[in-house]
C-alpha cells in the first residue's frame, strides 16, 4: 500500500509526453492515493513465447472501486487481466516478471494455491459461458466443486446470487431450465451471478458487454454498480462511454504499456497524457 | 469487359466460379450412393423372396420320365450342335428336392425335348429334418405300416396329424435337451468335483470319503439318466408309428415317417394369404430357430444372438478403454513429438489388416492370459482348456482392440470441439483441471464419444476374419447365455452373422441349397447392425437434446 503524497497536477496545466515515459500511477493519482490498494501490481512484464505482450506494468488497483481498463485492441488489457487470477497459466510458453500482491501476497509465488487464488478472484468473459447445465446448476458449480453439496444452503446461494446479479425475478421460475435457454444478456449477468456466489473479493470482467445490445449493457452496468459496494471489480472495456458510465479509476494501456491511470473523471477531461487524449478524443484506437 | 446483370452467365464465368468442381462432388456423391442402394437393393431383392412359396413345375422329360421341383433360374447358354456347330440353347436349374432318391437335390435340365410343361395342384413340397426337401405326389397315410387312408383323403388326414406328430417331436427335442443335459452337466461337475478334490485334497481319509459321497451321486444320477432315456425312447418310438407314403415324380415311392416332416404344403394350390402366412412362419422359424442340414435350413438364431452379444460386449470394452485413452492423450499427456507419434501410431493401427489382430488375439488373449486364467482357476479341467481356447469374450477383447482407434480419435476430436470458454468459465470458479474435465467437459464430449462407439460397434460386427481363430464356430451346441449356472458363458465359443454368410456360402457341401442362404443372412446381419446403431444414435440424440436446452439438473 502507497503512502505515497503527491503533488495534484493543476487541473488546467498538461504534462509533457517527455515527461511521462514511464507512467507511475502512484505519482499521478488523484484520488487514487487515499484508496485502500488491493492489488499491487509492480513491474509486470509479460512474454507470449519470444514475443513481449506487457513492458513494466506497475499500478495499484483500489479495494470496493471499479477500476476500467481501456485502450486499442491489442495493447494488453485482457493479458493483464488474465494475470491477475492466472489464468494465463493455461497458455503454454507464457513468462511472467515481476510480481503481483492481492492482499500483500505475492500470487505468483510458488506456494501459492491457483484454485485457492482462482476462487478469490472470480472472472467473466467476453463471450457469456455458461455450463450446459441447469441455471441452478450454473449457480452452484463453484460451490460443488469446493464440496458445498447442502441443499439448503445452494438454494440459499443462488436465490442470494441471481438477486444480487438482479436475475432472480426473471428466472425463479425456471431455475432448472437449462442456462443455454437465457437470452444473451441474461446469459451474461448469469456468468456474474456464478462468479459472485463463490464470494470471490475481486471480479475480473473482460468486455462483459461486448456482444450485448444496449439494454442489457445498461442492465449489466447497472449491476457493476451494485457489485462494486461488495466486491472490487476490474473491467476491460472498449466503449469510452461505458468506462466513463461506471468505473471510478481507469487505465489507458498502448502497446503494452501504462500510459496513465487516475481517476476516471480526471483521465476524461483532463488526460495529462497526449496519447489518452487522443484514444479518447477518438484521433486514433 | 463487365457481363449485363440480368444475363445469364457463359460457360467461361461458370468454370471460373467453380461450378465444375460442385457438379464433380454431385456425381461423386451419387456414385456412391448408386453402389451402396445397388448392393441393398440386390441383397434385398434375394434374400426377401427366399421364403415366398414357389410354383412347383412339372415337366416330362426327353426319356419320357416327369421332373417336378422348383425353376431356380432359366439361362441361354451356346453350345455344340448334332452337326459340329455352335448353337444356343436354353436350360434351367431346378430344385427337385428328394436327396435321398436322386442324390443332388439340384438338376441342370436343358429345355430341348422337354414336354408337358405344368404345374400340377396336388404336387407336395415336405420339408424334413434330414435330407432336405421331398418333392411329390402323396399316395397314403399309414397307421403302423399299414395304409389308412389314400389320395386327397391321405392328405387331409395328414395335414391334421402333422401338428400333433411336431409338439411330440419339441417334447421329445426339449427331454433330451433339458432333462438329459442336465443330468449330464450333473454328473460332469461331480467328476470334476473328484477330479479336484484329488487334486487339492492332502488328507487322504477326507479325500476317498467325500469321493466316494460324489460317485453315489453320479451313481445315482446315472440311473436317473437311463429312466429318462427309457422315458424319451418310448415317446420316439410312438413318434414313428405313422407315416405317409409319397411318390416322386418319376414313379418312386418314399415312405417318410411323420416325426421326420418339419412342414408340407401345396404351393401351386395356395391363395395369396395361405402363402402370406406360410411366408411369415418360415421367416420367423428363421429368426427364432437353431440351424439345420449344415446350416443350409432352418433359423439363424444362436448367430444372431451371438453377433449382438459379442458387439454389446466389445462396447463395453471399447468405449471405456478408448474413452480414457483419448482423455489421457488430450488432457494430461505433454503434447509433443511423442504424443504426436502415438496418436499417428493410433491412426494407423486402424489400416492393420484385421486378421493380424486376430492372431494377436490368440497368442495374448487366449494362450497367454487364458492359458494363465486356467492353470489358476481350473487345473482340475486341464488339458480340456476353458477360457485357453477361442469364445465370445476373446473374440469381443481382439475387437475391442482393433476398434480402439476409431473411439479415441472420435473421443479426442470432441473433446478438442469443446468451446474452451467453458472450460475457462470452470477454472476461473476455483475448479481444478480434474474437476473441469469430469464435469464439464466429459458431458459435452460424451455426444462425440456416441459417434466413435457407433463406428466402432458398425465396423466390429462386420468384422469376420479375427473372429475364426478366437471363439467362431459354424455350429455352436449352446448359447454363450442359458438357463445352467452361472448363466453367462463368456468363456463359450459362439456363432456369428457375419461368420454364417462365410460358412453357408463357401462352405456348404450343398451350395446351390445354401446360396439363398447367403442373402437372408446377409440381409439380417445388415438390419442387426442398423437396429444396433440407430439405438446407439438415439441414446446420442437423447443426450445431445439433454445437453443443448433441456434439465440438466
Ligand atoms: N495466446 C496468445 N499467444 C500469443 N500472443 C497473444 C496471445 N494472446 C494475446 N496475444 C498477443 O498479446 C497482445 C495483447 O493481447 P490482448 O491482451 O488480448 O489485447 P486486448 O485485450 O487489449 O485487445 C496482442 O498483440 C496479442 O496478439
Ligand atoms: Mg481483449
Amino acid at each position: 500500500m502507497t503512502t505515497l503524497e503527491t503533488q495534484a497536477t493543476p487541473m488546467t496545466q498538461k504534462s509533457t509526453p517527455t515527461e511521462m515515459t514511464h507512467a507511475v500511477p502512484a505519482q499521478a493519482m488523484g484520488g487514487l492515493h487515499t484508496e485502500t490498494t488491493l492489488i499491487e501490481v509492480k513491474d509486470c512484464n509479460l512474454f507470449y513465447g519470444s514475443k513481449q505482450a506487457l513492458f513494466d506494468i506497475s499500478m495499484n488497483i483500489p479495494a470496493k472501486r471499479v477500476t476500467a481498463f481501456i485502450g486499442p485492441s491489442g495493447c494488453g488489457k485482457s493479458t493483464l487481466l488474465r494475470c491477475i487470477n492466472r489464468m494465463n497459466d493455461l497458455i503454454e510458453g507464457v513468462r511472467i516478471e515481476g510480481s503481483m500482491n492481492i492482499n500483500g501476497i505475492n500470487i505468483y509465488d510458488r506456494r501459492t494455491d491457483v484454485i485457492e487464488l482462482r476462487k478469490r478472484v472470480g472472472m467473466v468473459f467476453q463471450k457469456s459461458n455458461p455450463f450446459p447445465k441447469s441455471i441452478y446448476e450454473n449457480i452452484c458449480y463453484g460451490l460443488r466443486i469446493a464440496g458445498v453439496n447442502d441443499k439448503k444452503v445452494l438454494d440459499e446461494v443462488v436465490e442470494r446470487s441471481l438477486k444480487g446479479a438482479a436475475l432472480w425475478e426473471e428466472v425463479k421460475d425456471r431455475l432448472h431450465d437449462s442456462a443455454l435457454g437465457l437470452s444473451g444478456g441474461q446469459q451474461q449477468r448469469l456468468c456474474i451471478a456464478r462468479a459472485v456466489a463463490v464470494e470471490p473479493e475481486v471480479i475480473l470482467m473482460d468486455e462483459p458487454c461486448s456482444a450485448l445490445d444496449p439494454i442489457a449493457t445498461a442492465k449489466v452496468e447497472e449491476l457493476i454498480h451494485e457489485l462494486k459496494k461488495q466486491f472490487t471489480i476490474v473491467i476491460v472495456t472498449h466503449n469510452m462511454q461505458q468506462a466513463g458510465r461506471c468505473s471510478d479509476y481507469t487505465a489507458f494501456f498502448y502497446l503494452g504499456k501504462l500510459i496513465e491511470f487516475d481517476a476516471t473523471e480526471r483521465i476524461f477531461t483532463n488526460p495529462k497524457e497526449k496519447q489518452t487524449e487522443d484514444y479518447i478524443t477518438g484521433r486514433f484506437g | 469487359m463487365k457481363a449485363e446483370l440480368n444475363k445469364d452467365p457463359d460457360l467461361k464465368a461458370l468454370f471460373h466460379r467453380g461450378e465444375h468442381l460442385i457438379w464433380i462432388t454431385g456425381a461423386a456423391l451419387s456414385l456412391s450412393l448408386l453402389m451402396i442402394t445397388g448392393l441393398i437393393l440386390l441383397v434385398i431383392s434375394r434374400g426377401m423372396g427366399f421364403f415366398w412359396p414357389s410354383p412347383l413345375t412339372q415337366v416330362t422329360g426327353a426319356d419320357g420320365k416327369d421332373i417336378a421341383g422348383v425353376v431356380m433360374s432359366s439361362e441361354k447358354f451356346r453350345k455344340q450342335g448334332a452337326d459340329g456347330k455352335m448353337v444356343s440353347g436354353e436350360r434351367s436349374n431346378i430344385k427337385v428336392g428328394n436327396r435321398d432318391l436322386y442324390g443332388l437335390d439340384f438338376r441342370w435340365v436343358e429345355h430341348e425335348g422337354l414336354t408337358n410343361w405344368c404345374t400340377p395342384k396336388d404336387a407336395i413340397q415336405i420339408e424334413r429334418w434330414e435330407y432336405g426337401d421331398f418333392i411329390g405326389f402323396i399316395k397314403s397315410f399309414n397307421q403302423s405300416d399299414a395304409p389308412v387312408a389314400e389320395g386327397t383323403v391321405a392328405w387331409e388326414r395328414f395335414k391334421k396329424e402333422l401338428p400333433i406328430a411336431l409338439k411330440l417331436h419339441r417334447k421329445i427335442a426339449e427331454m433330451e435337451r433339458d432333462e438329459i443335459g442336465a443330468i449330464n452337466n450333473d454328473i460332469r461337475a461331480a467328476e470334476l468335483k473328484i477330479k479336484k478334490i484329488q487334486f487339492a485334497e492332502k488328507d487322504a481319509v477326507k479325500r476317498d470319503s467325500q469321493v466316494a459321497q460324489l460317485q453315489a451321486q453320479i451313481a445315482k444320477d446315472k440311473v436317473e439318466f437311463e429312466e429318462v432315456r427309457v422315458k424319451v425312447a418310448k415317446l420316439a418310438e410312438s413318434a414313428r408309428t405313422n407315416s405317409i407314403t409319397m411318390l416322386s415324380s418319376d414313379g418312386r415311392e418314399k415312405t417318410i415317417l411323420m416325426d421326420q416332416i418339419v412342414r408340407a404344403y401345396q404351393p401351386n394350390s395356395m391363395s395369396f394369404l395361405q402363402k402370406a402366412g406360410h411366408y411369415i412362419e418360415k421367416l420367423t422359424e428363421f429368426i427364432t430357430d437353431e440351424p439345420r442340414e449344415a446350416n443350409t435350413e432352418g433359423g439363424i438364431w444362436p448367430a444372431i444372438f451371438g453377433t449382438v452379444m459379442m458387439t454389446l460386449i466389445l462396447s463395453a470394452l471399447v468405449a471405456p478403454l478408448g474413452v480414457v485413452a483419448a482423455f489421457y492423450l488430450r488432457e494430461y499427456a505433454k503434447q509433443g513429438p511423442i504424443v504426436r507419434a502415438v496418436r499417428i501410431a493410433i491412426n494407423n493401427l486402424a489400416g492393420v489388416p484385421s486378421i493380424v489382430f486376430g492372431v494377436f488375439g490368440l497368442g495374448f488373449f487366449i494362450y497367454t492370459i487364458g492359458g494363465t486364467l486356467d492353470s489358476i482357476f481350473y487345473p482340475e479341467r486341464l488339458p480340456t482348456p476353458t477360457f485357453g481356447t477361442g469364445g465370445i469374450l476373446w473374440a469381443s477383447f481382439t475387437l475391442a482392440l482393433l476398434t480402439v482407434p476409431v473411439v479415441i480419435v472420435a473421443t479426442e476430436e470432441s473433446i478438442a470441439a469443446v468451446p474452451r470458454g467453458m472450460r475457462e468459465g470452470s477454472l476461473a470458479l476455483g475448479a481444478s483441471k480434474f474437476q473441469t474435465v469430469c464435469r464439464i467437459i466429459f458431458p459435452a464430449a460424451v455426444p462425440g464419444m456416441l459417434t466413435g462407439l457407433i463406428l466402432a460397434m458398425a465396423r466390429g460386427a462386420g468384422e469376420v476374419a479375427p473372429l475364426m481363430i478366437t471363439g467362431v464356430v459354424k455350429l455352436a451346441p449352446a448359447l454363450p447365455v442359458d438357463a445352467t449356472a452361472p448363466f453367462v458363458h463368456l468363456e463359450r465359443k459362439f456363432m456369428h452373422l457375419g461368420f454364417h454368410i462365410y460358412d453357408v456360402g463357401f462352405q456348404s457341401p450343398n451350395i446351390e441349397a445354401a446360396k439363398p442362404m447367403v442373402y437372408t443372412t446377409t440381409l439380417l446381419l445388415l438390419i442387426v447392425v442398423v437396429l444396433l446403431n440407430v439405438a446407439a444414435i438415439q441414446l446420442r440424440d437423447k443426450i445431445r437434446k439433454k445437453y443443448q436446452t433441456g434439465a440438466f439438473a
